[in-house]
């Protein structure tokens, strides 16, 4: 276990451009952090930072409280999984299981029982003798997995390790992986730009866009509580539905005709009359008969068997995503009534971005303040 | 359905003679597109060698033209020839000086100019130079080099109070003169096909032995050579080839000598056919190399591929 601290921590490869701009985060001992972005916005050159590989353009990094911006990778007692797993093609699932260890004064015997132990484990006793090549996909990602285990180092970082595999391989290995850190109790690091690997398996996340932190929190106050459009749409399957509105007294008006009442506390933090307005895909409904709806022509209809997804057009180019429970036999290009859950509205300010209201958040306040 | 069934059998016939049709045209097409190289190839390449055979049977005049059928004779009379025998030697101990000492040094230049450094540019640019370079243009520098009054060798060993030495009139050291300078010009194509190597060594490999802090012996010896060695293989097939093959610069340096020291096959065989007309003496040579080649080669797959791991 181990603490990882990052302390305005600052990244240019050319030094003119900053592609990571001052980070500062700490990850706990034995914590499960993952760093999730879009492709390019720095995930791979934190994580590399941390072990070592990069040079630290500015800023702080402190293992365990102590300041290791100049320390060898060797010497930072960590692990790591490459993207590409990084595996030596010449050497055998044992040799590379327990490559470099000779470095940390293990008896060949010691290795060799390590080895069986992590084989064992992980599922591939059978392919000690084989060489790389002749692994599937998800074989050589264990065996990646199994180098990292072997060495018993208090951290471990890993590097987008799901991406090369199949959908079904990718859900069992995220939750393998998952075990296997609380068993071990290792403090790990694990980018990745899914969105729902980050969902299912942090402790905590941090969503990085342009080199820039988002928003760092357990993924369901992210869920809950994005912190700006981006963060709103990036995190979600499908992502949080985004229009502009215009307040007019205590009403918020989208698309011109579709209004919604506002509270009194939700108006007190407005300063401006227009803001973005944000619903989650399953707070939209069908309207009852009672319930005043409104009048939205349907664009596409996706069902997944358990939930049906349903694309209509809401504004002139926005289309909007609503996710319901169960099977519906909606046809596209129907006209359907809609119903927005006004319990659940998120505003945010059209010009930064920036979370002005979170209806969830100041009820999550709320009961913390009532309990 | 019913229409295409129906063709279907009435047609298993006639499928056998399109499937011919078929590929008899999918052949013709074929060839069509060797044929340019199997002109080459037949006119430069298969005709002399099926020649150099047959002429390496026969007695021939002074033009070339065969004349008495003599079977193995002429094969017998080289075994018999001490002159044959020395050639033999002296090619044998050629590739032997030139092909391991020119493969380490290509590849340790290689390892040393595929670090990331300021300016490196400049020395890949050098060590490959060589590649560039003309047998001839590179043999006068070297004789340069070597000549007993002002070449730069003798100058540094006066410096060093010692005798001068007559680098290419002296038939002790001759071969190793012409195979140091053999060295020299070979390194660029070796260096340059080996940094290729080097460079598609998958540089993770080596940020994961960081991780792990291995040494810098152990990565050489566990990442480097081994990914390296489909390269090193191709390279030493070639450069013994080439050693073997070597004309140029003998020509250029000893013309074969001095007492025959560095008169190699290759050179023998020029000698026979073109200054003594025995065309069939030289064909047999140069089957007897051709020969020597073929093992050589076949012997270096036979033992060097089990130790060579492709991706
Ligand atoms: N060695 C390098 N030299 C210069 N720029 C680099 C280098 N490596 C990465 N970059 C730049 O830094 C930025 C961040 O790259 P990084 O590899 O960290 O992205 P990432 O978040 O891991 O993306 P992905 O999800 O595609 O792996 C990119 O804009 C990239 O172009
Ligand atoms: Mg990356």
């Amino acid at each position: 276990m181990r603490k990882v601290e990052l302390k305005g921590l600052t990244k240019s490869y050319d030094g003119k451009q900053d592609v990571l701009k001052a980070i500062d985060v700490t990850i706990e001992p034995g914590e499960f952090f993952v760093l999730v972005g879009p492709s390019g916005c720095g995930k791979s050159t934190m994580l590399r930072m941390i072990a070592g590989l990069e040079s630290i353009t500015a800023g702080e990094l402190a293992l365990d409280g102590k300041r290791a911006n100049a320390l060898s990778p060797s010497d930072r007692d960590l692990s790591m999984v490459f993207q590409n797993y990084a595996l030596y093609p010449h050497l055998t699932v044992e040799q590379n299981i327990t490559f470099g260890l000779h470095v940390k004064k293990i008896s060949k015997k010691e290795q060799k029982a390590r080895c069986e132990e992590v084989c064992a484990m992980l599922g591939l006793t059978d392919y000690m003798k084989r060489k790389p090549k002749e692994l599937s996909g998800g074989q050589r990602q264990r065996v990646a997995l199994a180098r990292a285990v072997v060495t018993q180092a208090p951290l471990c970082l890993m590097d987008e390790p799901l991406s090369n595999l199949d959908a079904k391989l990718r859900a069992k290995m995220r939750s393998e992986i998952r075990q296997l850190q609380r068993k071990l109790g290792i403090t790990m690091i694990y980018v990745t730009h899914d969105q729902t690997e980050a969902m299912t398996m942090a402790d905590r996340m941090m969503i990085l866009s342009g080199g820039d932190v988002q928003q760092i929190g357990r993924p369901l106050d992210v869920y809950n509580n994005p912190a700006n459009t981006f963060v709103a749409s990036f995190i979600g399957s499908p992502p949080m539905n985004l229009i502009e509105a215009e307040i007019s007294d205590s009403v918020l008006v989208a698309d011109g005709h579709w209004m919604t009442p506002i509270t009194a506390d939700m108006k007190a933090k407005l300063q401006t009359d227009k803001v973005t307005l944000g619903v989650r895909p399953e707070h939209i409904s069908l309207a009852k008969d009672s319930e005043p709806g409104f009048l939205v022509q349907v664009a596409n209809v996706e069902v997944l068997g358990t939930e049906t997804l349903v694309t209509f057009d809401f504004g002139e180019d926005t289309q909007w995503i609503a996710k319901w429970n169960g099977q519906s036999d909606i046809q596209p290009g129907a006209q359907i009534r809609i119903a927005v859950d006004d319990h659940h509205l998120a505003l945010y300010s059209t010009e930064t971005g920036e979370r002005i209201y979170c209806q969830a958040s100041e009820q999550a306040a709320e009961k913390k303040v009532s309990s | 359905m019913t229409v295409i069934r129906q063709e279907a059998t009435s047609g298993s016939t006639g499928d056998w003679h399109l499937e011919r049709k078929r590929a008899w045209s999918n052949w013709m097409t074929g060839m069509m597109f060797l044929l340019p190289s199997l002109i080459l190839f037949g006119v430069f390449l298969f005709y002399p060698m099926v020649r150099t055979v047959y002429l390496s049977l026969f007695l021939t005049d002074s033009q070339g033209v065969p004349v008495v059928f003599v079977g193995w004779e002429n094969f017998v009379n080289l075994f018999q020839s001490t002159s044959f025998q020395l050639s033999a030697k002296a090619t044998a101990l050629f590739v032997l000086y030139t092909v391991p000492a020119g493969i380490v040094l290509a590849t340790a230049l290689a390892i040393l100019a595929n670090q990331k450094l300021r300016g490196i540019g400049l020395f890949r640019t050098m060590f490959s130079a060589t590649m560039g370079m003309s047998v001839a243009a590179s043999s006068v520098i070297w004789m340069f080099l070597f000549n007993p009054s002002i070449g730069l060798f003798n100058r540094i060993l006066a410096a060093l109070n010692i005798p001068g030495v007559q680098w290419l009139l002296d038939p002790q050291y001759a071969l190793l003169s012409v195979s140091v300078a053999t060295i020299w010009m070979n390194t660029g194509f070796a260096f340059l096909i080996l940094l290729g190597g080097l460079q598609n060594i998958d540089q993770s490999l080596y940020e994961s032995a960081r991780i792990a802090g291995v040494s810098e012996s152990y990565k050489l010896r566990k990442i480097t050579l081994p990914m390296l060695s489909p390269t090193l293989f191709f390279v030493t097939t070639v450069s013994l080839i080439n050693a073997f093959q070597t004309f140029g610069q003998i020509d250029l340096l000893t013309r074969g000598g001095p007492m025959e020291s560095t008169n190699v096959i290759v050179y023998s065989i020029y000698k026979d056919a073109f200054i003594n007309y025995n065309v069939g003496s030289a064909s047999a040579q140069a089957v007897l190399l051709f020969v020597a080649v073929l093992i050589v080669t076949v012997l270096q797959f036979k033992i060097g591929e089990r130790k060579v791991h492709y991706q």
